[in-house]
């Protein structure tokens, strides 16, 4: 209790400034002019006025993502809740920490069809981690925290925060600081000594061993990436990871295998089938990674580190689970591992390494090249190349370029990829690269991007226009919705329905309408002149890199194929479609 | 090349005993769950059960293969506003009680045999008119369905269940 009496409002800005928030991302409206209001008056938070609520929640998961802290995000009733509801879900599938303040209109309307009113805590029940409505103005503070504390433990993600606008004019004395634990909701951080010890066993006893690393390992922060390194390299086995986990291992390391799954290396994958211990850390076995699920790994023993319970054998049964975060458990893991089996030595594994170095001869990610045509996938290596050197962050869209970007950029670092992996929302990439950039004022970002994706949320030029933002927006233009048409041609009979990009805005003209720089590339000789023209130009970039427009993205494990079933690059012969395969996602 | 994890999975009922913060929207929540992850609820009962009434205990009867029964659990564990997630069915000997209000309409023919049946079941009348009753009847959800489907030809009108309330047997709490 403070001697104070604080207007809703004010506690809500107060409440965040406690828990350390520096930026919040919304878009004002009648049910949320008090905070507003409250805003004005104070100089702590800073608001960046985005132009689309769905764009305010996927700038705040950049920075979340590219921070390790809490996005926040501020919206209005009725249409800019529901509005922000893809991003929830968004942040919920990747597991993402968000706190959504939403405007609501006053308690004693809500229930009547009032204006702008919509059921928000009701929309939000199952896109959120946890939601609440605030109905007495004596429980916001105490709310607020407890919200962080939810978004925060645990597998983290989305909450939201419903407050009447009345409530936010109703004033309190009752302020809370600090951590507010929720009264009952405790996940548990350690994993259990006894499967550790057991788990390291197996893996010591492994002749084929394999790190399958994902998302959880970068949830955990820096500390897991540190330990799942030292872990990998003590043990000498090979690593791969799923698109969310990309850059917690370094991908230029000689036993990173690259990306597994449905567009993952042809080393990966097969190492993945043939192994005899799987240490899954940090992932879900999402249907991306596994393919058909009676193929998949048929043969080994599979370790299954992860802070939610309800991830360990949903898909896929594995033999020992291990409910834990990563940091905690791979540092228990490393200890029990020096302790027990550093001195007697594990297997060999210069028979699984020979296998795997014939697997990677095979150079999966080899395309043809052209003199008149740029390859996307050219353009993505041009692009790693000429910004090997810099601390870069890259977002993505979703689609064909985004597993380009994920194939052929070499990420080393975690929170450096944000890329929408469970939902694949396209028009994330851009709102996330504001995000990102807001949160690392100097660094370069860049968002690869699809010409459909980008127009998805592309009035955030405005946005990044009205910051300064010098993020770079490198535009794989090939005219279709390319994993839709990719999808057409080998499902559907090569039948193109609504997957031509028409009527294309002259991107260069509608950067410079926003005050941005634009580009435009068509030849492979001036794609190197053209990057380095995007990376020093000071401020908002436009790149419109035109490509093949039908070139695809293998390897490729077509739906309903085993995981070590994939179409390659070079493969000529027809490809056949799997049983049932054109039902599937 | 099918895979040897492959077993046979039986699929079987169990009851679920779930703990919740009392607060708006819980039960749509674990509900929401059932339907979005095509779970099966096969009855439910929920009501406060603390003095403070800050706690709701749900049980909920499912079915499913111990995989997904598993799953269930899991799921609703991870719900943040669920305390404890028991699973009556595995922990061992429970006792289970149903409560049904069955109202029937009788001619005088049908009479004597509403009121045989509701005897052997232990049926009270709680309501009674010059051509109907309502009978109370507890016990296990099967001995409930008996109840009614005898009913049927003794001139039943309606019916209401409660659904099932269940408790591990023994000093144990959940």
């Amino acid at each position: 209790m403070s001697n104070k009496e604080f207007s809703g409002a004010e506690i809500i800005i107060n409440s965040l400034v406690d828990l350390d928030v520096e930026v919040i991302f919304g878009y004002p409206g009648g049910a949320v002019l008090p905070i507003y209001d409250a805003l004005f008056k104070q100089d702590k938070i800073r608001h960046i006025l985005v132009r689309h609520e769905q764009a305010a929640v996927h700038a705040a998961e950049g920075y979340a993502r590219s921070t390790g802290k809490v996005g926040v995000v501020l919206v209005t009733s009725g249409p800019g809740a529901t509005n922000a509801v893809t991003g929830l879900t968004d942040a919920m599938l990747d597991s993402i920490p968000i706190i959504c303040i939403a405007g609501q209109v006053p308690a004693h309307l809500i229930g009547s069809d009032a204006f702008q009113e919509a059921d928000t805590v009701g929309i939000t029940r199952h896109c959120t981690k946890h939601n609440y409505l605030v109905r007495n103005v004596d429980t916001l503070s105490k709310t607020i925290h407890e919200a962080f504390y939810v978004a925060t433990n645990g597998r983290p993600g989305p909450v939201v925060i419903d407050v009447p606008k009345d409530v936010q004019i109703y004033t309190s004395k009752d302020i809370h600081s600090g951590v507010v634990k929720h009264r009952s909701y405790r996940p548990e951080a350690k994993g259990d000594i006894d499967q550790i010890k057991q788990a390291v066993t197996l893996l010591a006893g492994a002749k084929k061993p394999i790190f399958y690393t994902g998302g959880g390992v970068i949830n955990s922060g820096p500390a897991a990436a540190q330990l799942l390194r030292e872990m990998v390299q003590l043990i000498g086995a090979p690593i791969t990871s799923t698109l969310m986990g990309l850059g917690a291992y370094p991908a230029s390391d000689k036993q990173f295998l690259g990306m597994l799954g449905m567009h993952g290396t042809y080393e990966a994958n097969n190492a993945m089938h043939d192994c005899d211990v799987m240490v899954c850390v940090g992932a879900r076995f999402d249907d991306r990674v596994t393919g058909r699920l009676d193929a998949f790994s048929p043969n080994s023993k599979k370790i299954h580190i992860d802070i939610d319970r309800s991830s360990i054998n949903k898909t896929v049964r594995v033999d020992v689970p291990i409910v834990g975060d990563v940091a905690h458990v791979l540092e228990d893991m490393l200890k029990v591992w020096k302790a027990t089996i550093l001195e007697q030595g594990s297997h060999s594994y210069d028979d699984w390494w020979a296998q795997i170095e014939q697997w990677r001869s095979r150079d999966c990610l080899k395309y043809k090249s052209m003199d008149d045509v740029i390859m996307p996938q050219y353009a993505l290596e041009r692009l790693q190349e000429l910004t090997k050197d810099k601390d870069v962050y890259f977002t993505t869209e979703v689609g064909q370029h985004q597993m380009w970007a994920a194939q052929y950029l070499k990420l080393e670092k975690p929170n450096r990829w944000m890329t929408s992996g469970g939902l694949g929302t396209m028009g994330y990439g851009f709102p996330a690269a504001i995000g990102v950039q807001i949160a690392h004022k100097d660094a370069l970002v860049i968002d690869v991007a699809g010409e459909a994706s980008i127009q998805m949320n592309i009035q955030e030029l405005s946005t990044a226009a009205q910051y300064d933002l010098p993020v770079k927006i490198f535009i794989l233009n090939n005219e279709y919705m390319g994993m839709v048409r990719q999808w057409q041609e080998l499902n559907h009979g090569a039948r193109y329905s609504e997957s031509y990009s028409e009527s294309l805005p002259d991107f260069v003209a509608l950067a410079k309408a926003y005050g941005a720089h634009g580009i435009v590339v068509d030849k492979p000789a001036d794609i190197d002149g053209a990057i380095k023209e995007m990376i020093e130009t000071d401020g908002l970039v436009v790149v419109d890199c035109r490509v093949a427009k039908f070139a695809n993205c293998f390897p490729m494990v077509p739906s309903g194929a085993a995981h070590n079933d994939m179409i390659m690059p070079d493969d000529d012969e027809e490809i056949k479609e799997f049983e049932g395969g054109s039902a599937l996602v | 090349m099918h895979h040897a994890h492959k077993e046979i999975e039986i699929v079987a009922c169990h009851t679920l005993s779930i703990i919740v913060d009392n607060e708006a929207g819980v039960l749509a929540k674990v509900i929401g769950l059932f339907s979005g992850r095509g779970y099966n609820i096969e009855n439910l009962t929920v009501a406060p059960v603390d003095i403070e009434g800050t706690e709701s205990r749900i049980t909920v009867v499912t079915k499913g293969t111990p995989h997904v029964i598993e799953q269930i659990k899991a799921q609703l564990d991870r719900l943040v506003p669920v305390h404890r997630v028991g699973d009556l069915t595995e922990n061992g000997p429970h006792v289970e009680r149903e409560l049904a209000l069955v109202k029937v309409h009788c001619e005088n023919a049908q009479q004597q045999a509403a009121l045989r049946i509701a005897e052997a079941f232990r049926a009270k009348i709680v309501d009674s008119s010059f051509d109907s009753y309502i009978f109370e009847v507890t016990g296990k959800s099967d001995k409930i369905t008996a109840f009614v489907q005898l009913m049927q030809d003794a001139g039943l009108v309606e019916v209401v269940r409660t659904g099932v309330a269940a408790l591990t047997r023994g000093s144990k709490a959940l």
